[in-house]
């Protein structure tokens, strides 16, 4: 812009002078607030280089060697890992189980935890009691939630088993963790147990912060009960639930905790996810190479999705934040 | 028995979590142990007896050598396996350490990590059992030395066999399975397994193959990484008549070893009539259920009708603590006083351990432990646990494996085929 403003008006230097001043002070001050900027996020920076950047680069870096974890890397081979990994008929099943895991999570534990939601903004006796005890399990950590479950779910003994007798279906003989065929729905039963509450929370603050009115003129206007919820509630809802289905998507593919205290992956890896496989790779099959290529490519699925999701569904709910930037030019 | 294998697979849970963290603690647990007479020990002894005995050998160390400090580490045996892959990556290994010998720590010696002590403890080592110096042991040189050493068999409840008219131990595999169904007529569920974790099932599949190969046909399979020969489908199709018979508790795929409803509890409740388990069975039994007490006996593995290995070849394991590269002679000199006659009694007659060194079986009360360390001493043969003995991955994949044939979900043939080629690919 400079050159191009001199190029123009050659004759005219005393006049412009002033505001050639105006504009290197102006041009100074706004590399000194940069300067500013920068030095506030440098030490960030370099903790996130350090501590996220690095290691995402060095798992890249040794996914392509045989590594066993000793020494340094030394037997590159290019993509095998890779190769084998796509050929590997657990992992072809990690992510099918993961796919699972995300559709039933979506599918079925939001509307839940949006229904709970909706139902405890009603006016309701002892709703704060409520919310309090669905956030409850949210707070417990994955290894006690695992340790309760194995507990509920042991076979014969436990109270899942009981509860069942006690309604009279103790005859189907439900395995719950201990068969191959239940194991998955039971931990996404725990999955749901657990987190639940958090979603509902969410909603919860969303829900309130929708005007009265907007509901009220709805009603006015002859809207029922279903109406408002669809037409009124559920759009204004809309922010809220793209995030919060983004955080369940992000947590189930990196689902690990729950899966190893309670199953380890069993029965026969019909609940192992990808996190699950990664760990037995890299710190009991000493196959640090291989678990390396795992990771990266739950780094890649995360990450891809993560732009997709915020480019096209998060767009209008973060303009103004991560692109602000836009504003201020 | 056990105290170091029993808390090594004890709470798999938690000690997955604690794995997790094991990088992080790496990070910040740097040691400068081989500074001066400090010595840093890693170990894992994090439940009594050895909880209690560890620190007191130290203290007594410390008392005789003045001076010297020896710092423990004690880590949750998963935790400890994890950390310890950390470490190796790092290069670096403590001074001294808590090693089952086998495929791991030839790894680790392979990786120039590991002290050779052959030459320092030749004057005292030949007080020490061979059978349980064997896995600490590679090209005729000393890495580690023991100070547990034991082996897997059958404990089973005397007062279920009664009830089911079953008058003396199986001898043979079809003796065995005839007692499996005979048990299970009588209403007992006859074996109790822990599936969720695997080690358990392949002591099955590990034993019947040294039944009809014998310790050479493992020895053989470890160095030709071939498992299709005979006595490894062989094996496989043996376990899946027991497998056959459903004799496991109800919801075993999804048990656990030691929990309150896991393996050792079924026996130490009195719900089932066997275990296959090593010389740690009773403790854990009386700490995960009541105990049986008198009711619980032991016998050797049956043998395989047809099969080439004697009764007397056995499937077990042990402990040890081996040196780091840069270790200090005194690390080598306390492994001496902690192998010594002395602290062996003192192991052995907590209950928790069985004897080392020559002259410490005296101090052997339980008449089961005893059964075992005489089975042990009149052994033929010894082959350490398949998870150990070979490197990581071929053992993890003999525990899937038979775990998968254990539920149903492949084939003998399979199992060996799939094993072969971890084998392989390493």
């Amino acid at each position: 812009m400079a050159v191009s403003v001199r190029k123009s008006a050659p004759g005219r230097d005393a006049a412009s002078a002033p505001a050639r001043h105006r504009r290197a002070a102006r041009s100074r001050r706004r590399l000194r607030e940069r300067a500013t900027i920068a030095a506030f996020l440098l030490p960030a920076l370099v903790l996130f280089a350090a501590l996220v950047l690095l290691p995402v680069v060095f798992a890249l870096y040794t996914s392509l060697f045989r590594w066993g974890g000793f020494g340094w890397p030394d037997e590159f081979v290019g993509l095998d890992n890779f190769v084998r990994l796509f050929q590997d008929e657990v992992f072809l099943g990690d992510l099918w189980r993961g796919f699972v895991l995300i559709a039933l999570s979506v599918c079925v534990q939001l509307p839940f935890a949006l229904a709970m939601a909706v139902l405890l903004n009603q006016r309701l006796r002892g709703r704060a009691f409520y919310r309090l005890l669905f956030f409850a399990p949210y707070v417990l950590s994955e290894v006690i939630t695992g340790v309760l479950f194995t507990m509920i779910f042991a076979p014969d003994s436990g109270l899942a088993d009981h509860i069942m007798d006690a309604v009279g279906l103790g005859g189907l003989g439900i395995g719950w963790f201990a068969s191959s065929s239940t194991v998955l729905p039971t931990v996404f039963l725990v999955m749901t147990w657990k987190y639940f509450g958090f979603h509902m929370i969410l909603y919860l603050a969303g829900l309130q912060s929708i005007p009265k009115d907007v509901l009220e003129a709805a009603s006015i206007d002859g809207a029922g009960a279903w109406q408002r919820f669809r037409y009124v509630t559920l759009p204004l809802l809309g922010p809220t639930i793209r995030i919060s289905a983004f955080l369940s998507v992000i947590g189930a593919i990196q689902l690990f905790d729950l899966i190893w205290v309670t199953t380890a992956g069993g029965p026969v890896h019909s609940s192992e996810t990808m996190a699950v496989t990664m760990f037995q790779f890299g710190f009991k099959r000493y196959q640090v190479g291989y678990a390396s290529a795992i990771s990266v490519v739950m780094f890649l699925i995360s990450f891809v999705f993560a732009l997709f999701y915020q480019r096209y569904v998060l767009r209008r709910d973060l303009e103004g934040a991560v692109t602000s930037m836009r504003g201020r030019r | 028995m056990g105290t170091a294998p029993l808390s090594r697979r004890t709470f798999l849970a938690a000690a997955g979590l604690a794995g997790l963290s094991a990088p992080l603690l790496s990070a910040c647990g740097g040691s400068d142990g081989s500074s001066g007479k400090t010595i840093e020990w890693w170990n894992i002894a994090t439940t009594d007896p050895g909880k209690t005995l560890w620190p007191q050998a130290v203290k007594e160390y410390q008392a005789a050598h003045p001076g010297v400090t020896i710092k423990q580490n004690p880590m949750e045996n998963d935790a400890y396996k994890s950390k310890m892959t950390a470490q190796t990556a790092s290069g670096k290994l403590p001074d001294l350490f808590h090693t089952w010998g086998g495929g791991v720590l030839k790894q680790q010696v392979d990786a120039g990590l590991v002290r050779d002590i052959t030459d320092d403890v030749k004057p005292w080592i030949g007080n020490l059992s061979p059978i349980a110096r064997q896995a600490y042991e590679f090209d005729g040189k000393t890495y580690a030395i023991p100070y547990d050493i034991g082996m897997v068999g059958f404990w089973y409840n005397k007062a279920h066999f009664d009830k089911a008219k079953i008058d003396k131990p199986p001898a043979t595999w079809a003796e065995f399975l005839e007692d499996v169904r005979k048990l299970k007529a009588a209403g007992i569920t006859p074996i109790a397994l822990g599936g969720k974790e695997k080690w358990p099932g392949h002591y099955y599949w590990a034993y019947l193959a040294i039944r009809v190969g014998g310790v050479a046909a493992v020895q053989e399979a470890s160095k030709t990484n071939d498992f299709t020969t005979d006595p490894f489908v062989q094996a496989g199709r043996h376990l899946k008549e027991l497998v056959d018979l459903q004799p496991f508790q109800n919801g075993f795929l999804g048990a656990s070893y030691s929990s309150t409803d896991g393996q050792a509890a079924q026996m130490g409740n009195g719900k089932t009539a066997m275990e296959l388990m090593g010389q740690w069975a009773p403790s854990v039994q009386r700490d995960m259920g009541e105990g049986i007490g008198d009711d619980l006996g032991f016998f050797p593995f049956p043998a395989v009708e047809g099969g080439s290995g004697a009764v007397t070849e056995v499937f077990g394991g042990g402990g040890g603590n081996a040196v780091g590269r840069d270790g200090p002679d005194i690390a080598i000199d306390f492994l001496k006083f902690f192998a010594s006659v002395d602290n062996d009694r003192k192991r052995v007659a907590s209950g928790g351990y069985l004897p080392i060194a020559k002259g410490a079986e005296s101090a052997l009360t339980d008449p089961n432990l005893r059964t075992v360390w005489e089975t042990l001493n009149k052994a033929t043969g010894f082959q350490q646990f398949f998870d150990q003995a070979f490197p990581p991955a071929v053992g993890q994949e003999v525990n899937d494996q038979v775990a998968a044939l254990i539920a149903g979900k492949a084939a003998p043939e399979q199992v060996a085929q799939a094993v072969t080629q971890a084998a392989k690919g390493q």
